[in-house]
């Protein structure tokens, strides 16, 4: 009688076999043999096919179901999930999409996944309270230290990335994007509703001062109340101090 | 039903009625239904906050709660992954469910995670490897587990035990409960061309904390069909039978109806737990152990 394989032998067989077209050595003779194996390889693959595709619904549409499932499949068997918490799989999507050579025709493609998973970070973000924004009007502004909810992201793209996204939202006809750069706020709301708000180029750059620490004087290189206004409708700070 | 002499029955935590799993999108009547009781996947609730979180605190405050692990890998030959770990007793802690259940089976291999239940070949080895993973959960989670049987479909040359004597000696070295899935005993029975009866006389039904019952999908085969475990439709007809005939030996236990894909709406699932809810009161008779 020859040794049985151990564990780690066999599941290494049935992990490769996974990937590729062959049934491992090791399972028990059966009927249909390869098409039991393949329900597992099926489910694998669909699995995290659909689980990219809940992260990145627009870059799916964008591209249509069946070319994006081919693409997940290369991507998952490259990168795949290191945790099973599905919801933070999928941050090195956007830089996959910009080294892989069948979407290279759509330069904004990657911009549109970071900013799908920006949005997917927004709604598991770490709660935060709502500041008593009194002291925006009572305080020196240019003291002020604005601490954000952490579901706020300042979004950038060379490309009309949020026109884009915004285009292919469900129910909605597909509009010529148009060209040029996009900035946008992305941000968990406390009612939990994810927000996605255009910004012009000065508001993104004082957002990004603001997300490094900044206090609004120093943020502020141009007029901030178009950001303020945002940040307080959505209640989006979640502490004002005064910087010593 | 004759007293299994090794070991006592678990405590049954979570009450003797049908629960069902929670879908975010039944919230609102999830919260009004008579429902005996929820279940939630671990992994999907290990974000640090947001909607997922303010919903299940607010179902929690008035429901029993089940947490089922999907991520564990319990049945992996590799070590547990503990940081993993350390985020579901992080979770259970926050929670304090009345049960926290996991797989009989692998999910990751090396760093990767499949997010698939795979099977093993059940042998010495994988017993000991199985046991001390199982005593590594309970000892970080500070509490009993139960483990779920599989739907398989495929076997392994290798295995020298037998599925339920497997299970019974786990349950023996751990002290940990059972999960008995009647539709994953369906599902394998049917596609290793077996007895599902036959399984089930032979299963330790005293270790059982919790039944799940769920639909599958099935396609012919040139020998017979293949079940596939999909939760994706109404609990089968031949699955309800065994399970009323368990319940009949069991009296009753806490039974989830499991539908995790093409999700109906929340009135379908609540008939079906209405469903459990009746074959458990023809047997409230039954003495309990």
């Amino acid at each position: 009688m020859s040794p049985s394989p151990d564990h780690a032998a066999t599941e290494a067989a049935f992990h490769a076999a996974l990937w590729s077209p062959d049934t491992p050595e090791g399972l028990a003779p059966a009927d249909a043999l390869e098409r039991r194996f393949a329900v597992y390889r099926n489910n694998v693959r669909h699995g995290l096919t659909r689980a990219l595709a809940a992260r990145f619904p627009v870059v799916e549409r964008l591209v249509g179901p069946e070319f994006f499932s081919a693409m997940a499949g290369v991507f998952a068997a490259a990168h795949p999930p290191v945790t099973p918490v599905l919801s933070e799989w999928g941050g090195d999507f956007p830089a996959f999409l910009s080294g892989f050579p069948p979407v290279a025709g759509l330069p904004y493609l990657p911009d549109v996944a970071r900013l799908e998973a920006l949005r997917g970070q927004a709604y598991h973000a770490a709660d935060a309270p709502v500041a008593d924004t009194a002291a925006l009007s009572t305080g020196d502004p240019a003291r002020l230290v604005l601490t954000l909810a952490p579901s706020v992201h300042a979004f950038a793209s060379a490309h009309p990335a949020l026109r884009i996204w915004q285009a292919n939202q469900p129910g909605r006809a597909p509009a010529p994007p148009g060209s040029g750069p996009d900035h946008a706020l992305i941000a968990r709301r406390p009612d939990f509703a994810i927000v996605t708000e255009p910004l012009d180029a000065g508001s993104h750059a004082i957002l990004n001062a603001l997300l490094q620490g900044k206090p609004l004087g120093m943020a502020a290189t141009r007029d901030p109340a178009p950001l303020l206004v945002l940040l307080l409708r959505h209640q989006l700070i979640s502490r004002i101090g005064d910087r010593p | 039903m004759h007293p299994d002499p090794d070991f006592h029955r678990p405590d049954i935590t979570l009450p003797r009625r049908a629960g069902l799993g929670f879908k975010a999108e039944h919230f609102a009547d999830a919260l009004t239904a008579p429902v005996g009781f929820y279940e939630i996947h671990a992994e999907n609730y290990l974000g640090a906050g947001g909607a997922p979180h303010a919903m299940l605190t607010r179902l929690r405050a008035d429901h029993a709660l089940s947490v089922h692990g999907v991520g564990l890998s319990i049945g992996g030959a590799g070590p547990l992954d503990r940081a993993h770990l350390a985020r579901v007793k992080a979770l259970v802690d926050r929670y304090q469910p009345e049960s926290f259940s996991e797989h009989l089976a692998w999910s990751s291999h090396g760093a990767a995670w499949l997010n698939d239940l795979l099977p093993l070949p059940y042998t010495d080895e994988t017993l000991a490897r199985i046991c001390a993973h199982i005593d590594a959960v309970q000892s970080a989670l500070g509490r009993p587990m139960l483990l779920e049987n599989p739907a398989t479909y495929v076997t392994f040359a290798a295995s020298t035990w037998s599925e339920t004597d497997f299970l019974r000696e786990i349950v023996r070295r751990t002290g940990c409960g059972l999960l008995l899935d009647i539709n994953n005993v369906f599902v394998s029975a049917t596609n290793h061309r077996s007895d599902p009866r036959g399984y089930l006389a032979e299963f330790p039904l005293a270790a059982v904390g919790e039944i799940h019952l769920a639909g599958h999908e099935a396609e012919d085969l040139p020998d017979g069909p293949l079940l596939i475990d999909s939760h994706s439709r109404p609990v089968a007809d031949p699955v309800w039978a065994l399970y009323a005939e368990v319940i009949a030996r069991t009296g009753p236990l806490p039974t989830l109806i499991e539908w995790d894909n093409d999700v109906p709406a929340f009135a379908v699932l609540a008939d079906e737990a209405r469903r459990a809810d009746r074959v458990m009161e023809g047997a409230r008779h039954v003495a309990v152990a």
